[in-house]
């Protein structure tokens, strides 16, 4: 087993391009990572490309051969689709296969794109990762699947709209300093109150926008660096990943989310850290409420305790375990099949100290990711540490 | 049209579904149930839970809770003409079911946890495609069902 190391990341600016093909996205991901890394393209062994629905999207399967010629790299290229997980399960299989010393040198990462296509279209082609037949056809929706998560939740533990407007809010401050994310603007709690309802007691702030973008990373072995003399100073130590009944309401739980308990549980136990050690944390808000079940599944919080961790300015920036100083998916943006690398890419530059918001975590050491599929039928968390 | 072509033609899509749906319709909504008791919904081989492949059907209970709903106001386009509507994931027994929720007339659906419902197939206001429905269970719990 050999450390992993985050060589370069790139990313495209989150947000608005319906006129530019998931191809040309990539690509400037890539080119950028190449760039960050200083790693010559010839020595890529495999790319792990995530991505969920470009067959709707841009009628284009088969996208790994594509994106391989669009990032320059000739070397085994395989798409990996788990919804909103894709990119973190591509990443996690880069991340194993440079550990297991099988590759010196992976591109990993993913696309998305998504405001091509009218917004009834992508709330149909977003709802296809939930159950067809017990689930979508009984009129779940994405945000509405959320929104039981929700209401289960305030009825287990309690908390309200109002503790949600919070994330809203802080995830927003967060983002505009990120020259990446696709709302820098702030929104106030009561901005987020009086905002229409997408799926009660979800409205339109506590959901994420519709996204297009990519991310890109190069993954190298510890030696490659070593031997190329690579400025990599982040590793990823831990990865870990959980699935659970594809169904929420099959779920042993309907408030909380096991899949990612045990995708952290995995990735600290390879890290060999608990999640006392987290610093700083980016996770998969894509409504408010799957903010608040992440952080009580990577243990940041006990469960029923997270809810309020907004509010009372633990996991804003100046407090004291920061949560999703990118702007995380709510305010930055979530190209689906792009977010899992873009998680690790904003963390990789807050613990490097070349992010925008880095001032807010100067002595930060350990950072973990939290990336979810569907309601979290899957999840995907990964540790990265300042290693050198 | 020939005897073949219109047996295709009636055979639906996802069978084991549509068959699911019939049962429900008929008052006779089940799930598969393996020997552990883990409840789930066809088609399976083997019990989701423990993998067991003595699988039998069970009765769901004639009224369930309401674990937790939504009202839905921005829909997919199968359910454009719907919106808003009420989902909720209710408990039957060997185990539970999604669906809309729907009070008569043309009240507002306002289903809360804890609430007892009924289950049967409905459509869908937007294109008459079948789904599963829930209603308020009138009076005492386990009253029957309420068509």
């Amino acid at each position: 087993m050999t450390d992993v190391r985050v060589a370069g990341v790139g990313l495209t600016r989150f947000g608005d391009h319906p006129e530019r093909t998931g191809r040309d996205l990539f690509g400037e991901a890539a080119l950028r990572a190449f760039e960050d890394a200083a790693v010559d393209r010839a020595d890529v062994e495999e790319l792990n490309y995530g991505n969920f629905m470009g067959a709707l999207a841009e009628h284009q399967g088969h996208q790994a051969p594509l994106m391989a010629e669009a990032a320059g790299v000739r070397c085994p290229a395989t798409r990996y689709e788990s919804a909103c997980a894709s990119a973190g399960v591509a990443v996690r299989e880069a991340v194993r296969t440079v550990a297991a010393g099988d590759a010196d040198v992976v591109l990993a990462g993913g696309m998305e794109r998504m405001t091509n296509l009218p917004t009834d279209e992508v709330t149909e082609g977003l709802a296809i990762a939930a159950d067809d037949l017990f689930e979508v056809r009984a009129g779940v929706t994405f945000p509405g699947a959320y929104a039981l998560l929700a209401n289960a939740y305030f009825d287990a533990y309690g908390g309200s709209r109002e503790d949600l407007a919070h994330v809203a809010s802080k995830n927003h401050a967060n983002a505009v300093p990120n020259e990446y994310a696709q709302y820098r603007k702030e929104v106030s709690v009561d901005e987020a109150m009086d905002a229409p309802p997408v799926a009660e007691p979800l409205h339109l702030y506590d959901a994420c926008p519709i996204t297009d973008g990519a991310s890109a990373l190069v993954l190298v072995s510890e030696e490659y660096a070593a031997d190329h003399d690579l400025d990599a100073s982040v590793a990823v130590t831990g990865t870990g990943q959980g699935t659970d009944r594809m169904a929420l309401g099959d779920r042993e739980h309907l408030a909380r989310t096991p899949a990612a308990d045990d995708a952290a549980e995995a990735a600290y136990a390879d890290a060999g850290i608990d999640a006392d050690a987290v610093d700083v944390a980016e996770v998969h808000d894509c409504f408010t409420i799957a903010e608040v079940l992440a952080l009580e599944s990577l243990g940041l919080f006990e469960a029923g305790e997270g809810i309020a961790a907004a509010r009372e300015g633990v996991t804003t920036a100046d407090g004291d375990l920061p949560v999703n100083l990118s702007g995380g998916l709510k305010a930055k943006g979530h190209p689906v099949g792009a977010t899992g690398g873009s998680q690790i890419a904003e963390l990789t530059r807050l613990l490097r100290g070349d992010h925008p918001n880095s001032e807010h975590v100067p002595d930060a050491e350990v950072g973990v990711a939290h990336n979810a599929g569907g309601t979290v039928a899957s999840a995907v968390v990964h540790v990265l540490e300042v290693a050198e | 049209m020939s005897d073949a072509d219109a047996s295709e033609d009636a055979a639906p899509p996802d069978r084991e579904y549509g068959e699911w749906l019939d049962a429900l319709a008929d008052g006779d909504g089940f799930a598969l149930v393996c020997p552990a008791g883990h409840g789930s919904l066809p088609p399976r081989r083997v019990c989701p839970e423990c993998g067991s492949a003595d699988l039998s059907r069970g009765a769901l209970d004639e009224t369930g809770t309401v674990e937790t709903y939504s009202v839905v106001h921005v829909p997919s386009p199968g359910f454009a003409d719907d919106a808003p509507y009420a989902t909720a994931v209710v408990d039957f027994g060997p185990t539970r079911l999604t669906g809309v929720y729907r009070e008569g007339g043309d009240a507002a659906p306002d289903p809360a946890v804890g609430d007892r419902v009924t289950v049967d197939a409905g459509e869908r206001v937007t294109d008459g495609e079948r789904l599963v429905v829930f209603r308020p269970a009138d009076g005492e719990t386990g009253s029957g069902i309420e068509r």
